[in-house]
């Protein structure tokens, strides 16, 4: 596999006395038809133009998929049957989002930085807007959070992020099989006490190639064309099939 | 091996497909049904989108329904004619059906509105078939020979027309009207709906076994066909290379079946299928008449 090194560099001069510089392992993620999940390596180091500044230090990684319209179900019994009763539509829920972080998030990120940059899971996709069409909606966007925490597509990973000796750091990011084209948003955070003092961003595109990108591109911009094609290699492969069979009955 | 679907968009492992495939083609050699009533839900419990199951596995049937065809075009055991008339009423109904699959999508009720047609038909004609099968293994034994009946109401009705492989010179309307309610049953359900058109044509039209099967593959082939041209065009919901595993796979498997359907004999064959027609029937109704565990579920919104 082909892997591209890219160091992106911080360009502006910092103002501020810490800054990150971001590397990836991977400038672009390719699906094929062999696709089974990827693993991006992100790494950097933090510059200084002062000695270390005092306080608990803390880096957080974030990686969030393109945001798609959901719509979220709540099953009641009616008629002695569970039924879809109650829906919301949510305007907009990221189809991956991924946490990684030196240590839990509690200890290096106080609630008002949350509040600000968005970056728990709970914060990250409460910011979203929903469209109530009647109840609670709160539930429905824990209902959200939840069934994609319980599918791998929302990750808290507390610890997954490495520093070494307070400037090199790395964090792996598993991107799951089931992975939708897009741009991901890559954010990195950089804490002292709580407080964020440093952030970086940075996309990733993830998109199909080859067979798999011909074969979708096809059902949607040529459906008919696509559909005859289904057809017929269906056609061809029952006739390939009852034609075999007999040569080898025969035989 | 794991393969990602590009409609679908997930990657499942392309041995637990072909396996599927072969599985479900087996018991569709065995007892000459579609398998799709089987192939569906199993599609739904590895985690394909319900809307790409039902699509897909539609593309799957002309397949195996195309292999199983010819062989019986061989044996000329087909009645072209009155496949035609079923097609007329097929493609009617597949259309109504796609419709109805369309606007409850965007109610939000697809997934019940699929498992309640299971649970229905299935429990019906599992049951009636379950009776049916037992009566025949005891007369058999008793040594008397069943009579097919001759003259019932679906005699009386105008519009008659002659099919001369079935023997039948009957009016258009009821083969008409099976065409469009399984028609509608394929789009809905992604089954070919021979297990519903099979005993309606043997006791509704009463036509002679030997060309049913070959008849209702014949009417299935083009219906399907319709259903997945009409989901492709729609929903853009047929997953090609998840189609061509299962069809790999269920050929295979169909070709095996078929040998050891020959070894038993057709009463017996008959409770089997019966009974799991009724196994799966009973534990669809079973998810939803128990609460579960998770009272929430999420769908690509958008409209």
């Amino acid at each position: 596999m082909l892997r591209l090194i890219v160091l992106c560099l911080v360009l502006a001069v910092p103002a501020r006395a810490e800054d990150i510089v971001l590397g990836l392992s991977r400038d672009s993620v390719q699906i094929t038809t062999n696709f089974s999940g990827s693993e991006i390596l992100i790494f950097g180091a933090i510059r200084r133009e002062a000695p270390v500044p005092d306080g608990t230090m803390g880096l957080i990684v974030t990686v969030e998929g393109p945001s798609e319209p959901v719509m979220v179900y709540q099953k009641d019994r009616i008629a002695g049957i569970w039924v879809n009763a109650r829906d919301v539509e949510i305007e907009a829920a990221p189809v991956f989002y991924a946490v990684a972080s030196t240590a839990p998030l509690t200890d290096i990120l106080d609630d008002g930085a949350d509040r600000r940059h968005h970056v728990s899971i709970n914060r990250a996709i409460r910011s979203i807007w929903a469209r109530v069409t009647h109840g609670d909606v709160r539930e429905f966007v824990e209902a959200v959070i939840r069934i994609r925490q319980n599918s791998g597509l929302y990750t808290l990973n507390e610890g997954a992020v490495s520093i070494d000796g307070d400037t090199l750091f790395s964090a792996q990011v598993e991107l799951p099989p089931n992975l939708i084209e897009g741009l991901y948003k890559t954010r990195i955070f950089l804490t002292r006490d709580g407080d964020v003092v440093s952030s970086y961003e940075t996309d990733i595109p993830v998109h199909k190639v080859g067979l798999e990108r011909f074969l979708y591109n096809l059902s949607r911009q040529q459906p008919l064309v696509y559909g005859l094609m289904s057809l017929a290699i269906a056609t061809f492969a029952g006739w390939a099939a009852a034609t075999a069979f007999r040569a080898v009955r025969g035989s | 091996m794991l393969v990602y679907l590009p409609v679908a968009e997930v990657s499942v492992n392309a041995f637990v497909l072909i396996g599927l495939g072969g599985l479900v083609g087996i018991l569709s050699g065995m007892f000459g049904v579609g398998g799709g009533f089987l192939m569906t839900p199993l599609l739904f419990f590895i985690g394909i989108p319900p809307a790409v199951a039902v699509a897909t596995e539609a593309n799957q049937i002309v397949a195996s329904s195309f292999s199983g065809v010819l062989a019986h075009l061989r044996r000329k055991t087909v009645d072209l004619r009155m496949g035609s008339v079923l097609l007329v009423g097929g493609l009617i109904g597949a259309a109504l059906g796609v419709g109805v699959f369309n606007w409850l999508k965007s109610l939000g009720q697809v997934d019940l509105l699929v498992k309640l047609c299971y649970v229905v038909f299935l429990g019906i004609i599992g049951s009636l078939m379950f009776v049916e099968s037992l009566n025949a293994i005891r007369k058999t034994k008793s040594g008397i020979v069943p009579k097919r009946k001759k003259h019932n109401w679906v005699h009386g009705l105008p519009f008659k027309m002659r099919f001369r492989v079935s023997g039948l010179y009957i009016s258009v309307i009821p083969p008409v009207l099976v065409g469009i309610f399984v028609g509608i049953l394929a789009a809905i359900m992604g089954v070919g709906g021979g297990f519903i058109m099979v005993p309606a044509m043997i006791y509704l039209l009463g036509m002679p076994t030997k060309v049913v099967v070959g008849t209702s593959l014949f009417q299935i082939i083009f219906v399907t066909a319709f259903t997945t041209l009409l989901h492709a065009t729609t929903n853009f919901t047929v997953d090609i290379v998840l189609a061509v595993l299962l069809i790999f796979g269920g050929v295979i498997g169909a070709q095996i079946g078929a040998v050891i359907g020959l070894r038993l004999k057709a009463e017996q064959l008959r409770i089997l299928l019966a009974i799991m027609v009724i196994g799966v029937c009973g534990k669809l109704a079973f998810d939803l008449i128990v609460q579960p565990a998770e009272l929430f579920s999420i769908a690509a919104g958008g409209h």
